[in-house]
């Protein structure tokens, strides 16, 4: 009965699950235009939409209520337009971020964000981020996020930003959406700023004991663009300090010096961006955290975002943390709260209201049931 | 009962104005040209103060305007006359400075340039550094997101705000953080001009200070030659902290007000500064160079002594002023173009000064496509300040056509709010009005400025039941 709108329709199955929710139907849009009709079909019919790109994340967060229809991304996978001299790219966002890597590299260029899976979309990078080891150079996707088309719940196309690097004119709503998880509509297109693509990278990793020795790395002048750290259940942690320049060498070799010992890599440790395992939970700690027996840690220690596994009992061990970390529960079962304090949840509560007032978007994914 | 009375009540005499001649003092920013008294005036001290003042003016549906430093180039803050206006100036506390985490928590008064003032003998600062650095507050720089000359490397002030304590419109203090799960209310808070709430506190990050940084100043003999060596620095791989350009007008005006010793005869002059790694920057710096003297640079001085990059700065960061010797009157514009426009841009920049007899003297950040053209006028002269704004309108139209924006980092304010639907769709602008709507539904925060015309926001609509038919 959607026929009039010429959009790829199927029907969903288990494969089409989202946080154990089967969708009645999956679309596949492949344009904005299209996805403004099937939003606006699915507001005059009071269905419910979840947004879908490789789905790698689709299971993070909590389970929506309810999924009548899958809007999968993945027709949606061109680069629109990259403009070498400007150092500016603009995508469609079901682009996977492996394709978009290999049309940058031709020009000497990347776009500055650690992703582990090469299949997943700009899209689902932006409605889930979860920064990587050199948003301490580069800062998250949010920081090299230039413009956005954005659909609303009810088929509104709306376009904030624009293509230059610098702008200032109406709010950014390229940042709100991001972190959104598909409750506040669809991200359609998205323009980046890039990065040229360094001369050279070397990795320093030295073993340790505690989380204190990497802070003499952190207040040098050798400016890593990375400093992670991978803390496991058991053992001793490895630090690992990424140095891109063209003098990158010497300075991973002043940073052995400031450190006293360490291996010199062309290549990361294995575990180097990588979720630690499950059940996974994302933790933000500015100053070194509490760590419970059996939980492993990675993450930055340069910007205080990690990934945790092995931790249930959230409660338990937020209960141990400085009063501004948060811990929150991404993937996997957890006892009591999945969520943590969440100061700002009546205003985001308000912005859900405006955006989605129907909660037809992937409702009760985030916090407060938005 | 009016909204005095409840003033008076909370706060002691000196710290509220009425004096009509006090008020005048506030009541304009930095753009001189748009005036207006507020009806009243507040200082207060605290967060909770700033709270009990947007309560007071949502009892009494009274709209009120944040003002910090007032150094504002799009009249962000000017007041109502039928508003109150809310000053930060007695919010001046660093309140704690961490460098364990590399942050510091701030009151919105306190001036940029105070918050690397108070790290730097401990090799740390504070990265976005606006011109006005030394007197503007911390909370315009959020309300603004503004930039700086720096910020091509660095960001600009949205890379840099860790978390904020905001008073909502409706008065209640609420804590939004980068850490935090969810929508990135902070980056949405940043930039929103006074229009979604006022910042008490502000979390910055703290950069540790480069171990090197050289500066460089290349002249050319034309603008377009320099424009060629940015676009070649930039096609080269190289990130420099800064790269400004000033056309010969400029040079002209700064010459005359700070002597700064610029190559004469030069039709432009580029600023490079690099920094970071002593080996990193040592490499780029001979690269740059030799990029300039491919690209026709008649002239190179590197600086070599922290004296020294000072003078290359002075005849820079002076130029808006300076360009008031040569000029009776001026419009400052802040429009930003892709980088590999620039030429063309200029050119047609260059044309509207022949077609409207209007000279424009070009100030820049060249490396991300920031133009300051200072459109200069004689207020005196009948006719000329209704043309300079037709100058100054089409130079935005430019930078639009050219798939730019209409401010930088200035701002839209009440000045540049007409030009946003040359931006923006309808369905742009009604789409932001969902963020304000849901920050602000009473429209009592900064009304009139940012967006074109007043919209009503009207209840939260209610949930509308459909029952999912067989659509598809
Ligand atoms: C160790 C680790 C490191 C990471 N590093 C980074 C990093 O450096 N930077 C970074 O930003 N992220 C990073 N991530 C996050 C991760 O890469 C993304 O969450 C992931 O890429 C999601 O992509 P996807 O296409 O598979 O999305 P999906 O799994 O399909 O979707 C994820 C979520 O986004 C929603 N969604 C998907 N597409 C859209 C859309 N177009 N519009 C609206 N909502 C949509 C979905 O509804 C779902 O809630 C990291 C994750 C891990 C585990
Ligand atoms: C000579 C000169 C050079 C300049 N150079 C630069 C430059 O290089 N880069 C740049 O970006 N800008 C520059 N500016 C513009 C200006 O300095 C910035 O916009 C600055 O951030 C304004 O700060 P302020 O404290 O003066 O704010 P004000 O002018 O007092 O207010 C600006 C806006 O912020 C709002 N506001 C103020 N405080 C708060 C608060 N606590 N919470 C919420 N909203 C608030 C106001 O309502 C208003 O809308 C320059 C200005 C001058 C005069």
């Amino acid at each position: 009965m959607l026929g009039h709108t010429r959009v790829t329709i199927r029907d969903g199955g288990p494969a089409d699950a989202v946080g154990g929710v089967v969708p009645r139907w999956v679309a596949l849009p492949e344009s904005v235009e299209e996805i403004s009709v099937v939003l606006g079909a699915c507001a005059d019919a009071g269905l419910a939409v979840t947004p879908a790109g490789a789905r790698t994340k689709l299971g993070w967060a909590a389970p929506p209520e309810r999924v009548d229809v899958l809007l999968d991304l993945s027709a949606m996978h061109e680069v629109l337009e990259h403009v070498a001299g400007d150092l500016v790219v603009r995508v469609q966002a079901g682009i996977p971020l492996a394709r978009l890597a290999e049309v940058l590299a031709g020009a000497g260029q990347e776009l500055a964000l650690d992703v582990p899976f090469p299949e997943a979309t700009i899209g689902g990078t932006l409605a889930a981020p979860s920064p990587g080891p050199r948003a301490y150079r580069y800062g998250n996707a949010r920081d090299l996020l230039i413009g956005v088309t954005v659909v609303l719940a009810d088929g509104t196309i709306a376009r904030a930003g624009g293509k230059v690097v610098k702008n200032v004119a109406g709010y950014d709503l390229g940042k709100l959406f991001t972190g959104s998880y598909g409750t506040l509509g669809v991200i359609a297109e998205a323009t980046f700023r890039l990065h040229p693509l360094p001369a050279d990278r070397r990795w320093l990793t030295f073993e340790c004991e505690g989380w204190e020795d990497a802070g003499a790395l952190l207040r040098s002048q050798l400016e890593p663009s990375a400093v992670e750290i991978d803390h496991p259940a058991e053992g001793l942690s490895m630090v690992a300090a990424l140095f891109e320049g063209s003098a990158a060498r010497d300075r991973a070799e002043a940073a052995r010096e400031v450190l006293g010992g360490g291996e010199l890599r062309a290549d990361p440790p294995s575990w180097w961006g990588r979720p630690p395992g499950s059940p996974l939970a994302s933790l933000r700690c500015r100053v070194a955290p509490h760590v419970p027996e059996g939980v492993s840690v990675r993450g930055s220690l340069a910007t205080g975002v990690y990934l945790a596994s092995g931790a249930t009992d959230l409660d338990a061990w937020r209960s141990r943390l400085p009063g501004d970390a948060r811990l929150v529960g991404l993937a996997g079962e957890f006892t009591g709260d999945r969520w943590g304090p969440i100061p700002s949840l009546p205003l985001t509560r308000r912005v859900k209201e405006r955006f989605d007032p129907d909660r037809r978007m992937s409702p009760g994914r985030l916090a407060g049931g938005v | 009962m009016t909204v005095f009375d409840r003033l008076e009540a909370v706060f002691p005499p000196d710290r509220v104005i009425t004096d009509p001649v006090r008020l005048r003092t506030y009541e304009c920013d930095g753009l001189t040209y748009h005036r207006a008294t507020p009806m009243v005036v507040v200082l207060p001290e605290t967060a909770e103060e700033v709270a009990a003042v947007v309560r007071a003016c949502a009892e009494f549906g009274v709209p009120f305007v944040a003002r910090g430093s007032g150094t504002g180039l799009s009249g962000g803050a000017l007041p109502r006359s039928d508003g109150v206006l809310i000053v930060t100036s007695r919010m001046r506390r660093i309140l704690s400075v961490d460098l364990d985490r590399r942050q510091a928590v701030v009151e919105p008064g306190v001036t940029n340039l105070a918050i690397t003032e108070a790290v730097r003998d401990r090799g740390y600062y504070y990265a976005p550094d606006p011109s006005s650095q030394q007197i503007c507050s911390i909370g315009g720089n959020v309300a603004e997101n503004s930039g700086g000359a720096h910020c091509l490397k660095y960001g600009f002030t949205v890379n840099h705000v860790q978390a904020l304590e905001i008073v909502t419109p409706d008065g209640e203090i609420v804590e939004i953080s980068e850490d935090d799960f969810g929508y990135d209310l902070l980056g949405a808070f940043v930039g929103s001009e006074g229009t979604l709430g006022i910042a008490t506190k502000i979390t910055v990050r703290l950069m540790r200070a480069p171990e090197s940084v050289t500066t460089l100043l290349a002249a050319f003999e034309t603008i377009e030659a320099g424009g060629q060596a940015v676009s070649s620095i930039v096609g080269a791989g190289i990130l420099p902290a800064a790269i400004e350009m000033m056309d010969a007008l400029a040079i002209e005006a700064a010459e005359a007000a700070v002597a700064c010793g610029y190559p004469a005869d030069a039709g432009a002059v580029l600023i490079v500064e690099l920094d970071g790694p002593a080996p990193e920057v040592e490499s780029q710096l001979a690269e740059v160079i030799a990029i300039c003297v491919a690209t026709g640079s008649f002239e190179q001085r590197v600086a070599a002594s922290a004296d020294e990059r000072a003078k290359i700065w002075k005849g820079r960061k002076s130029a808006f002023a300076a360009v008031g010797r040569i000029s009776p009157a001026y419009i400052v514009q802040d429009g930003v173009v892709p980088r590999t426009c620039l030429g063309e841009v200029l050119a047609g920049i260059d044309a509207l000064q022949d077609e409207f007899g209007i000279r424009v003297a070009n100030v820049f950040h060249a490396g991300d496509g920031n133009l300051h053209p200072l459109v200069l006028f004689d207020d005196t002269a009948p006719g000329e300040g209704e043309r300079a704004e037709v100058v100054s309108g089409r130079i935005l139209d430019l930078c639009i056509l050219h798939g730019g924006s209409i401010t930088g980092e200035h701002g839209v304010g009440v000045d540049k709010a007409r030009y946003m639907p040359r931006m923006f769709t309808d369905a742009d602008l009604d789409t932001m009005q969902r963020v304000r709507c849901a920050f602000d539904p009473g429209g009592r925060s900064n009304p009139g400025k940012v967006f074109p015309t007043p919209r009503l926001c009207g209840e939260v609509p209610r949930v509308r039941k459909g029952s999912p038919g067989e659509i598809f």
